[in-house]
């Protein structure tokens, strides 16, 4: 993270941030020797901060709407695999340490980064009630291993495309964007590992990538058909990929699909689930 | 902003604003035939001030922005390509399959940007692998690593430079499945790698990202055809 760039980057969008920071400009000007002062290790937290020295209150609505619904959705990861991991005879300790226990840090940390970066607009977890069953749907999956990785791999697939879907509504806010894509990025390698981790143990011939034939839904869980609807997109830009040069079987449906994941609305994903996994406290 | 409305006539400008157009009707393909119209219309130059003659510069502005990614799935398609040509003998058949998968991946994605692109495309690059010993899956396994924690970090790294939000978003649907691919091969190189501190911040749980500064260093290790990214010096 370059502190430097990231003042330059919003300056661009918002002249007055210096101002805003501070009315003395000269403070900003002089980041050399904050830089220089402050660990690498404690940048995030100071970048936090200066975020919300700058925008305080005044970060756009749409923009705090964007990461409170991301919080939102990794609260619920983070509960998933916090409940999962406490859970005694349901991880095998092999997977613990080599997956489970990483997931459940990176989820852990999203949820702190974004409370962070929101300062006090950040919608506190206790807004919300967390149904690990979804009504009962997946009633077991904090006591058989096969439930718990099918929901893992449900959660880490709609959480790419959760976030896939907001990155055009924070294009106004570059160093918020970067975080965003970056922990985007970091769900794929996630939803890569549970499909993975699922396929090792139940022979499903479940690729870590999404591969979408007659449906989105190549995991064969019915419950979760709708969090991969629109998977099966085989056009990107306008470039139908099937009718691209070819090698081996690159321009097969189930190849392309694979090869692109797509984006999910706002909307889509908390119809997924609000009500079932997550219930807001009235 | 008010430049561009007050001067219509600016060739960069104008070549801006189809871009931006272009974009909300989706038509991607269509997009290099229309800048081929203005002017100054070569999206990259060969030049010999970006280290030996026969650098390629991938441009400028969102076309520049494509053409790197299309250098990088170009790379990342040759090598998965000869490795799948010549397995190392000890690759299981399970390897074998995602292997080949990744290959399909990275082929789709390198001629969508080619497609995409159209006479806006840099030219193929000539890759030089003769760092890697494709006989040995050790050697295949670690470059593979490489490579695709390499292609998340740029992805990442440029997106938040990319103005057409049609563009931003189809870069992103790429990076996910570039993440995928890079943990299932950091697991399979070394069982639990898949979110390593070279991979993944362990206090923010954010992806490491690289500018194309150094994303262009560590692919030009790997080209015999060197490119280069002046426009973008971060």
């Amino acid at each position: 993270m370059n502190l430097f760039n990231i003042i330059e980057d919003i300056e661009k969008i918002d002249p007055e941030l210096g101002d805003r920071i501070n009315p003395r400009r000269n403070v900003i000007k002089n980041m050399a020797s904050f830089g220089s002062k402050v660990a690498v290790a404690a940048l995030p937290f100071a970048f936090s901060t200066l975020l919300k020295k700058a925008y305080g209150q005044t970060l756009p609505t749409s923009v705090v709407e964007v990461l409170n619904y991301a919080l939102t959705l990794e609260y619920l990861e983070a509960e998933f695999y916090n409940q999962g991991r406490a859970q005694a005879n349901l991880i095998p300790a092999a997977d613990k340490s080599a997956y489970f226990d990483k997931i459940s840090r990176d989820e852990n940390n999203h949820v702190t980064f974004l409370q962070k970066a929101l300062g006090s607009s950040a919608t506190p977890k206790s807004a919300f009630t967390f149904d690990l069953t979804a009504n009962g749907t997946f009633a077991d999956v904090l006591t058989n291993y096969d439930t718990f990785l099918k929901v893992s791999v449900a959660f880490e697939d709609t959480g790419v495309r959760a976030y896939k879907g907001q990155v055009t509504a924070l294009q106004s806010v570059p160093d918020i964007l970067t975080a965003a894509v970056s922990i985007h990025a970091v769900e794929a390698r996630h939803a890569a590992i549970a499909r993975y981790v699922l396929n090792k143990k139940l022979n499903l011939g479940l690729k870590p990538w999404i591969v979408s034939t007659t449906t989105g839904n190549d995991t064969g869980i019915a419950a979760v058909n709708g969090n991969y609807e629109g998977e099966d997109n085989v056009s990107q830009g306008g470039v139908d990929l099937t009718k691209l040069p070819a090698t081996g079987t690159s321009t097969s449906k189930a190849s392309v699909t694979a090869a692109f994941d797509e984006p999910l609305t706002k909307n889509a994903t908390l119809a997924l689930l609000v009500g079932s996994f997550i219930k807001p406290k009235s | 902003m008010k430049t561009e409305t007050q001067n219509p006539y600016n060739a960069n400008m104008a070549r801006r604003a189809f871009l931006r157009y272009a974009g909300a009707s989706t038509a991607v393909a269509g997009i290099m035939a229309m800048q081929s119209c203005s002017k100054d219309n070569s999206a990259y130059e060969e030049d010999g001030s970006g280290g030996g003659s026969g650098t390629v510069d991938v441009g400028s502005g969102d076309t520049g922005i494509l053409n790197y990614a299309y250098a990088l799935e170009q790379l990342e398609a040759a090598f998965y390509i000869q490795v799948v040509n010549s397995f190392a003998a000890d690759f299981t058949s399970d390897e074998r399959a995602l292997f080949t998968d990744i290959r399909d991946h990275e082929v789709s994605h390198r001629e969508f940007f080619k497609a995409a692109l159209g006479s806006g495309a840099i030219k193929g690059l000539t890759p030089d692998f003769s760092k890697i010993d494709f006989s040995s899956r050790t050697s295949v396994l670690n470059a593979a690593k490489t490579f695709e924690d390499l292609g998340v970090a740029a992805y990442d790294g440029v997106a938040a430079k990319i103005q057409n939000p049609d563009y931003l978003v189809i870069a992103g649907k790429i990076v996910s499945v570039e993440a995928r691919h890079a943990a299932v091969i950091s697991n399979i190189r070394s069982q639990g790698s898949f979110v390593d501190t070279d991979q993944v911040d362990g206090s923010t749980g954010l992806n490491i990202t690289l500018g194309p500064t150094k994303v262009v260093a560590a692919a030009n290790l790997y080209l015999k055809t060197k490119i280069s990214a002046k426009s973008f010096n971060f």
